[in-house]
């Protein structure tokens, strides 16, 4: 990855790549303002408790800004439309800032069926109304443009928050993807592709914990040259398929990289999990949390260090 | 090749069908729902073979083993009708609405050679079977007391729509949330020999429960508390924990990690000092084949799929272990229904505050 600026390890400009279609090399996650700590629930309870303040969240996306970082790779939670809120009505101070929106919140979704069932939900998140009811009258099976009608609407629906801020990227999260593609329901990411490329200028991208088997089937569904987001850590912590597979297909397949869970959630050294991300060739970007301004800084520097 | 047939593709068929799909050594043959919009766009677009009939779809294909998903009141009918085909059967919690007609279920597979197992995916996780290890080799010494909680946002206003809101299908906190920790419970020290003081109460709901909360009274002196609400946002999602009191040391575990603390008398145990030793899920947890929402789905999977292979393996979630636990939720329910039993003091009790008279108990008291 190339940089513009000189920069040293410790301070200095943004950490973008201008003039490449790349993505960033660090992406800024959103787990811990949501209470999402894989590794403890106590953690996880003290974080929704002080991130439940608006102004809690903003003052890390900030330290996160002021230490180079340009992108929240955010939920599609209720609460992050509070954030695209106060970065859409400040454009310089949040200048060359993006979103790039990971939808569906599932446990919107699971809840919603556990009341209403698996159509009362998308009922209830589908705009336009009625529209599937008069799908589903007389029972008759859905048709292809009527799943594409479903996809894209429900695409839509979660994309109107972000009106007014960037969003050069649109990913699909893990629980559909996975869900997708045990399934074998493959169409459904070429879908999700097209639309999101024709009605929003943006990269598709695809969440995923099963990335040597994903990627088969983006082949299948003619996606190429794919961006995917998956865990990728020296531990091998949730890298469905083994580590070996995932080097394998970060050696040899053609596909944009990029990793979370880099730490394993705290179970790895910083420095040591960086030192082995960036001894894998084609990781193009990492996204990780941190609710600490000095953790973000220590992680920014790292990065600068590696990289260069 | 294993050939599995999935019937009942609502919130847990259908991701019970993403994982066993992806499994190398099974072969999803049919899938089976009443809901004609699920089979057609499945059928459309996976190439799966679909059947709104389960027992035409018995009468059509081959099948070695069936997985059952639908709401819990079919579940008897259906897993009878398998087990009378010579079908392995994994089925979904709970197994059925009455300990009775579980247990007899039990009793079927094991007379036919069959193998069973219900969906009580928390015996699959890394932290629980870790303590389950731990009480199994006497880490804490004779265990006295255990705590068994699960709270989670399902509930969160009057009307529900689907059969989870209404008792009498097996909807309920009891039947869909509390069954979770009772079972690890009974996993943890044994089978109950009787519960008392049992609340089920309502928060929102108007057909069923959304909170229970009982004292469960184990073999060997082992006492239990049992707390569970479903209607309770502050957790994102559903979140158990279970608390074992020894008289070496505690153990408190839910599904990211367990806490271990060992009096300076305990026994040795490698990797646990005296005093607090924290485990992680991460360092626990076997690496699965497929990931779709938590390593425990997928690992009980593979576990049924390994067992079919090789019956002689030791079995987790049998039918007859999960009849325990439908034993228990039916003493709740019992127990609940019979009203409170108080202690007061003499001339203290007032009308407004005495409970109601206990009606006699289908299950008698402890003395």
């Amino acid at each position: 990855m190339s940089t513009t600026a000189p920069r040293t390890a410790d301070s200095g400009g943004p950490l973008t790549t201008p003039g490449s279609s790349k993505l960033d090399p660090v992406l800024f996650g959103d787990n811990q303002f949501f209470g999402i700590n894989h590794r403890s629930e106590e953690k996880a309870r003290e974080q929704a408790m002080r991130f439940q303040d608006l102004d809690a969240i903003m003052a890390v996306i900030d330290d996160a800004y002021a230490s180079g970082i340009r992108t929240l790779m955010c939920t599609t939670h209720d609460r992050i439309a509070d954030v695209v809120e106060r970065v859409r009505a400040d454009p310089e101070r949040y200048d060359g800032f993006s979103f790039f929106p990971c939808m569906p919140y599932a446990h919107k979704y699971a809840d919603a069926v556990t009341e209403n069932g698996i159509l009362g939900a998308l009922n209830r998140f589908m705009p336009g109304e009625g529209m599937l009811n008069a799908m589903m009258r007389g029972g008759r099976s859905l048709a292809k443009k009527d799943i594409e009608g479903i996809i894209t609407l429900l695409v839509d629906a979660e994309m109107a928050g972000f009106a007014g801020v960037r969003t050069p990227v649109v990913w699909l999260q893990n629980v559909v993807v996975d869900l997708l593609l045990g399934l074998g329901f493959t169409d459904a990411f070429a879908i999700f592709a097209n639309h999101v490329r024709t009605r929003y200028g943006a990269e598709p991208g695809f969440i995923t914990m099963n990335l040597p088997m994903l990627l088969d089937h983006l082949d299948q569904a003619g996606i190429e040259n794919p961006l995917v987001c998956s865990n990728i850590n020296k531990i091998g912590f949730r890298m469905s398929g083994g580590v070996e597979a995932y080097q394998d297909a970060l050696a040899k397949r053609p596909f944009r990289a990029v990793a979370m869970s880099v730490f394993a959630s705290g179970a790895i050294p910083p420095r040591e999990a960086l030192e082995w991300i960036y001894a894998q060739p084609g990781i193009e970007s990492i996204v990780f949390g941190a609710s600490s301004r000095s953790h973000i800084e220590s992680t920014v520097a790292l990065v600068r260090e590696f990289e260069n | 090749m294993i050939r599995v047939g999935v019937v009942g593709l609502g919130k847990m068929g259908l991701s019970h069908l993403s994982m066993i799909r992806a499994h190398p050594d099974v072969s999803v043959e049919a899938v089976v729902d009443s809901a004609g919009y699920i089979l057609g766009v499945l059928s459309k677009y996976t190439g799966l073979k679909t059947f709104t009939d389960f027992e035409k779809m018995l009468d059509s294909v081959e099948l070695d083993a069936v997985l059952i998903a639908t709401p819990t009141r079919f579940h008897a009918a259906m897993v009878r009708t398998a087990l009378d085909r010579g079908l392995h059967v994994f089925c979904e919690k709970p197994l059925t609405l009455t300990a009775a007609e579980s247990a007899e279920l039990a009793a079927v597979a094991a007379v036919r050679g069959l193998v069973t197992q219900v969906g009580y995916h928390n015996r699959f996780v890394g932290t629980f079977r870790e303590a389950k290890r731990l009480l199994e080799g006497g880490a804490i010494g004779r265990v006295t007391h255990l705590q068994a909680e699960s709270y989670g946002p399902v509930v969160l206003k009057a009307k529900g729509t689907t059969w989870r809101s209404k008792r009498t299908e097996g909807g309920g906190c009891l039947y869909d949330y509390a069954a979770h920790p009772l079972d690890l419970a009974t996993w943890f020290v044994g089978n109950a020999t009787g519960v008392g003081g049992t609340i089920l109460g309502s928060v929102f709901s108007e057909n069923t429960e959304d909170e229970v909360y009982s004292t469960i009274y184990f073999a060997d002196g082992v006492s239990g508390q049992l707390s569970v609400n479903w209607s309770d946002e502050s957790y994102r999602k559903m979140t158990t924990r279970v608390s074992i009191f020894g008289t070496q040391g505690k153990i408190i575990a839910d599904r990211q990690e367990i806490q271990v603390y060992l009096r300076s008398t305990a026994p040795e145990l490698e990797g646990y000092e005296p005093g607090w030793t924290i485990k992680s899920t991460t360092e626990l947890t076997d690496e699965v084949w497929f990931y779709l929402r938590g390593e425990e789905y997928s690992a009980q999977l593979d576990h049924f799929v390994q067992r079919i292979g090789d019956p002689s393996l030791p079995a987790t979630n049998d039918f007859a272990s999960a009849a325990i636990t439908d034993r228990i939720i039916e003493l709740l329910t019992a127990d609940a229904a019979a009203g409170p039993a108080t202690t007061t003091l003499v001339g203290e009790t007032t009308a407004s505050t005495a409970p109601k008279a206990r009606r006699g108990s289908l299950l008698g008291r402890r003395s």
